[in-house]
């Protein structure tokens, strides 16, 4: 079966790729394209670890065709840190341990990052539930959602 | 996953044709997120996926005179933030964004929640609440289908083949006229409805005008229990009517039993949840704000 030509943007580069229908985006950022930041963990769109942002939604890499990436703008975490200048989460979650294994960590940035565009002020609560989908086996989670509050409270001081 | 074709048309008509011309099973592409679950499991073996999203329309929100019409592929996302829906029908806005994570809801689409035809579908009791009606495309042009009427069993629809759901048309709502959905979970978040109760309610004074009451997670498919409203119709929401209602979805229940709710359980709380989405349709009928299941 002939392969399906697609053209798109991946962290503001132009890309382009050949698939097969039944690929997914996962799929293809990790083994075409060798962007393998994002994780596959549960491929059901349960763990959150291939967490991307297509045309500025948070969604599941595994749970989107690659064809559908065609003319849109994809996010990922290669694209997070500028050069060498990591992203105040990235830092964060550094500073705080906010990760152990590291697995999970990509698409929690990338889910946190959505999250504290969307909303600068979060409640710990708003926090938990925009993370719900986001799984992490190691850290229990409060050294997760203590980062993204103490960011939020530092890029809202910034901002002023 | 197996091989198969993927075609993304422009318009409904090249979207019907590619339905109608493949020779093997279709399925239509929303959001995908259960689609692309069953594609890896080999529970769905298309030949064809047609991705509907490119289609004008599929994606987005229109207030019509007498209706509100919803894109079929609109992702929960979008239904969530309109403000016009939260106001008019804030059950159907509470029971779509109950579908999955935040990741699930940049995705998920009423049209998906309805056509995988889970029992457990959280998006649909709301919506057959609200009278909505599915504007449905096919070889032989369109028709308009109660929603209630497009699931057959687990897993079936009444679609035919070529045709697929193009948009949803939600009446707007008249005068003391709203809506509520709860579902019963083991848990705070994420996961599959045990029952689900979705009720739209118009009152005159304090008494009951018109009822609807749509029912989830306990038959083979969602039920709209009319017993249930009727018992409602004409009373003050007394003890003595929300004792009969809630006794109708009892008797309607025809459940399964498993791990997260036995036929016992799941067939009580369905009375129980009747009894508390018509507090809160009552309450929001008065002005009184409800965040429903959720702290955010």
């Amino acid at each position: 079966m002939a392969k399906i030509h697609v053209n798109t943007t991946i962290n503001g580069a132009p890309t382009e790729f050949l698939c097969d229908a039944n690929q997914t985006l996962l799929d293809v950022l990790r083994d075409n394209l060798g962007l393998t930041g994002s994780k596959e963990g549960c491929g059901s769109g349960d763990c959150g670890a291939c967490s991307v942002m297509v045309n500025g939604r948070l969604v599941c890499s595994c749970l989107v065709l690659a064809p559908e990436a065609q003319g849109a703008k994809v996010e990922t975490i290669e694209g997070m840190a500028q050069g060498d200048k990591l992203h105040p989460l990235q830092k964060k979650f550094v500073e705080m341990a906010a990760l152990q294994c590291g697995i999970c960590t990509p698409g929690f940035l990338i889910a946190s990052k959505a999250l504290l565009q969307k909303t600068p002020n979060p409640t710990e609560t708003e926090v938990r539930y925009w993370l719900a989908g986001n799984l992490c086996r190691c850290t229990g989670y409060d050294k997760i959602v203590t980062a993204v509050l103490e960011v939020a409270a530092e890029m809202r001081e910034s901002a002023r | 996953m197996p091989r198969v074709s993927y075609t993304a048309p422009s318009t409904v008509d090249e979207a019907v044709k590619a339905l109608a011309g493949a020779t093997g099973q279709t399925r239509v592409l929303s959001g995908g997120t259960d689609l692309l679950v069953q594609l890896k499991s080999g529970r769905a073996r298309p030949e064809l996926i047609v991705d509907a999203k490119g289609i004008p329309g599929l994606i987005g929100i229109r207030e019509e005179a007498d209706a509100f019409v919803i894109g079929a592929a609109t992702p929960g996302v979008m239904i969530s933030a309109d403000e016009r829906l939260v106001k008019a029908f804030p059950g159907v806005v509470e029971g779509v964004d109950l579908i999955g994570s935040t990741q699930i809801q940049g995705r998920a689409s009423i049209a998906g929640n309805l056509c995988n035809a889970s029992p457990a579908a959280d998006s649909v009791p709301p919506v057959i609440a609200a009278r909505a009606t599915a504007v449905i495309a096919g070889p032989s042009g369109r028709r308009q289908v109660p929603v209630e009427q497009i699931v057959t069993g687990p897993g079936q629809t009444s679609l035919a083949k070529g045709e697929f759901v193009v948009e949803f048309r939600v009446p707007k709502p008249k005068s003391r006229q709203s809506d509520a959905y709860l579902r019963f979970i083991p848990r705070t978040e994420m996961d599959i409805a045990v029952v689900g109760v979705g009720i739209s309610l118009t009152m005159k004074g304090d008494t009951v005008t018109d009822a609807r009451v749509g029912l989830g997670a306990v038959a083979p498919t969602v039920l709209l229990v009319d017993k249930a409203a009727k018992a409602l119709i004409g009373s003050k929401l007394d003890d003595a009517a929300l004792d009969a209602a809630a006794a109708a979805c009892s008797a309607a229940c025809k459940p399964i039993d498993d791990k997260r709710g036995t036929i016992k359980y799941r067939t009580k709380i369905a009375g129980v949840l009747l009894k508390r989405t018509a507090m809160i349709a009552r309450d929001r009928i008065n002005g009184i704000e409800h965040r429903g299941h959720r702290p955010v």
